[in-house]
């Protein structure tokens, strides 16, 4: 009866010792070569403490800046640059030059005002879906601090609808503040996305 | 699968709309078109060392492309014949001296041919043996490469890559030939997009010189605004508002920009933007380009009237900027193209990050051109859900081109010839289909 059968093969076994030799995949290709490992991605922020006053200061900004955006007040958002402020989003994250690599976005305060008044433009077709966004930011670190200027760090999500479809974009902010007439002003805001390499369903029409 | 009539379906001066939407008519475009032209693959530039693979699509047929130790390009299956394990799971990398799946560990030299099988002996008295092509990764039926873009065919039989691409290799000509040393090299980015519609409204809109002042006013007239303000202050502008604010062109300025229309569907679009400054940087360059090639070499390749060139039915080469957009079809209504920038070797910095200023611009993810592309394809892909009419209209100008040689020149610029000629190929490719009913 196959029951006896059964119960005799379960009746005895092997017991692998775990320090015989090379594995499996070892053993037909040990070679290795090429295909290592990166060890390390990303950016971890440095942390200065600095006035209470001023942290807040700058953590509200950001928030503003946010919101701004989600607002669509796009003018209000660009002023919030200096004159010679830019906007970058790089298409990876070790690059270090937002005019001699390609980006996702590039744009100083020029290009800034011709998306935005692309966007205002009655005939930007694109904009007659339903669209909208929501961003939320995380801790705000400070990395560096000089007379009159500041970098912050911050984390972010964005979420935004675009007809019935839900997007998600996340990843880090880095500010470069200076001060000016009294003002904390942009003078580069980087914007690391950490899915900038992924595939876009349909394009990024606003600044993230 | 019933029968396709494709003389219904497609005819001189007007498509049915479902050659956009069925499903059906997809997956023989696949099998017939993608699958049996030469689709291209990647720059040699993105495989220098042996290891080096760069994953790819040809119609629904998963690819990789490695370079080998010889230093030969291969174009192979991505697919273990064990068990149908794909053996690279990246985009691209470098697999060392060898495939090896991860679910059983068969391996494989980088020509596809089996390296070795765990545990041999399990196949004794099998009809499998290693000796069996069928225990090698498959390769693609035909791989060449025109200077330095590789391309395959899945088909063993048809024309060869030089005869396919025809005159529309002058895309690649003109590319490499603005090198003072004749070569191009990718830069190591690809933005990779996804249109929700079919393939063919992308390849339709690359010649279409009607829409951009329509589609893209709002982008043109913003950037002729700033562009202007710019010159006011400071006489001239960078040329990269002139990328953008050429969009808002007059109707007659488009209807003036000729479309030359080739065999196989290829096409060009010639030059509207006028890309010859004659600041500093573009005399340095030009200065190296004629102890290149000599004055009379330089002016035939700086004067090319090229925007860009199509290679129907998936890529569109932008040659005078070193751009290119590949087409991977995903089904009817899902298309994702991958965006490449390459470099002009020996060409001076200053060149580069000109052009650089397009892919920004126009060809990233944060494009502000392509976003009322996608729009438009996008309405159209829902469009051609109604009823309310079954056809799509190519009757533009018809009657009203050149015929020289087999290539067709618009007299019109915004002539629909593009489309015309682009459904003449689709129609020949397709008409080799067992379910398609022949004329």
């Amino acid at each position: 009866m196959a029951q006896t059968e059964v119960k005799q093969a379960l009746g005895s076994g092997v017991i692998i010792e775990a320090v015989q030799s090379l594995t499996g995949a070892e053993s037909i290709a040990p070679d290795h070569m090429g295909r290592s490992r990166e060890s390390a991605v990303g950016y971890i922020p440095q942390d200065i403490t600095i006035e209470p006053a001023l942290l807040r200061q700058l953590e509200v900004l950001l928030a503003q800046q946010a919101a701004m955006l989600d607002a669509r007040r796009w003018s209000q958002w660009m002023e919030m640059f200096t004159e010679d402020g830019v906007y970058w989003m790089p298409a990876a994250p070790e690059q270090t030059d937002w005019e001699s690599q390609p980006s996702i976005f590039a744009e100083d305060k020029l290009l800034m005002q011709v998306r935005a008044n692309r966007l205002l433009h009655p005939n930007a077709w694109s904009q007659a879906a339903q669209w909208a966004t929501h961003h939320l930011l995380g801790t705000t670190l400070v990395e560096q601090v000089q007379s009159g200027s500041v970098s912050t760090y911050t984390a972010f999500q964005m979420m935004e609808v675009r007809r019935d479809k839900v997007r998600h974009f996340g990843g880090s902010y880095r500010h470069h503040w200076v001060q000016q007439d009294g003002q904390w002003k942009i003078r580069l805001q980087r914007v690391d996305m950490f899915n900038a390499q992924a595939s876009y369903d349909y394009v990024i029409q606003a600044w993230i | 699968m019933p029968a396709i009539d494709l003389d219904h379906l497609v005819q001189p001066d007007r498509v049915h709309r479902s050659v956009y939407t069925d499903q059906a008519i997809f997956d023989m475009e696949m099998e017939h078109i993608f699958e049996t032209a030469w689709v291209y693959c990647g720059h040699e530039s993105q495989v220098k060392e042996p290891g080096q693979f760069q994953t790819l699509q040809i119609g629904r047929q998963p690819m990789v492309m490695v370079r080998a130790k010889d230093g030969q390009i291969n174009v192979l299956y991505n697919r273990c014949p064990h068990r149908g394990v794909q053996l690279c799971g990246s985009h691209s990398g470098n697999t060392g001296g060898s495939f090896v799946c991860p679910y059983h560990a068969w391996s494989f030299h980088l020509d596809g041919k089996v390296k070795a099988i765990p545990l041999i002996q399990g196949y004794d008295g099998t009809r499998l043996s290693t000796d069996d092509p069928d225990c090698n990764m498959a390769r693609a039926a035909r791989v060449d490469n025109y200077r330095g873009f590789v391309f395959a065919s899945l088909s063993a039989e048809g024309p060869s890559l030089v005869e396919f691409l025809g005159d529309a290799k002058v895309a690649f000509d003109d590319m490499c030939d603005r090198s003072p040393v004749g070569e191009v090299e990718v830069v190591p980015v690809c933005h990779r997009v996804v249109q929700q519609s079919n393939w063919k409204f992308f390849m339709e809109n690359q010649l279409d010189a009607l829409h951009p002042s329509v589609t893209h006013q709002s982008t043109g007239v913003s950037a002729r605004r700033v562009e202007n303000q710019i010159k006011k202050t400071q006489g001239s502008a960078p040329l990269h508002y002139h990328y953008l604010s050429t969009f808002a062109s007059s109707f007659d300025q488009w209807d003036s920009v000729q479309t030359v229309n080739f065999p196989h569907g290829h096409g060009i679009l010639k030059a509207y933007m006028g890309l010859r400054p004659t600041d500093p940087d573009t005399q340095e360059y030009e200065a190296l380009m004629r102890q290149a090639y000599g004055t009379e070499k330089t002016e035939e390749f700086l004067s090319r009237s090229i925007h860009h060139v199509l290679i129907y039915p998936y890529l569109s080469v932008q040659s005078p900027l070193q751009q290119i957009r590949c087409l991977r079809p995903l089904g009817p209504d899902k298309t994702l193209s991958e965006i490449w920038h390459f470099r002009l070797k020996g060409a001076p910095e200053a060149i580069y990050r000109r052009a650089m200023w397009y892919y920004n611009l126009v060809n990233s993810p944060a494009t502000m051109i392509n976003a009322d592309d996608l729009e438009n394809w996008t309405r159209a892909q829902w469009g051609l859900q109604s009823k309310g009419n079954d056809w799509v209209s190519f009757h533009r100008n018809m009657g009203g081109d050149t015929e020289k040689d087999g290539v067709l020149y618009s007299n019109n610029g915004t002539s629909e010839v593009v489309m015309r000629n682009q459904f003449k190929a689709w129609r020949s490719y397709m008409l080799k289909a067992p379910t398609a009913q022949p004329a």
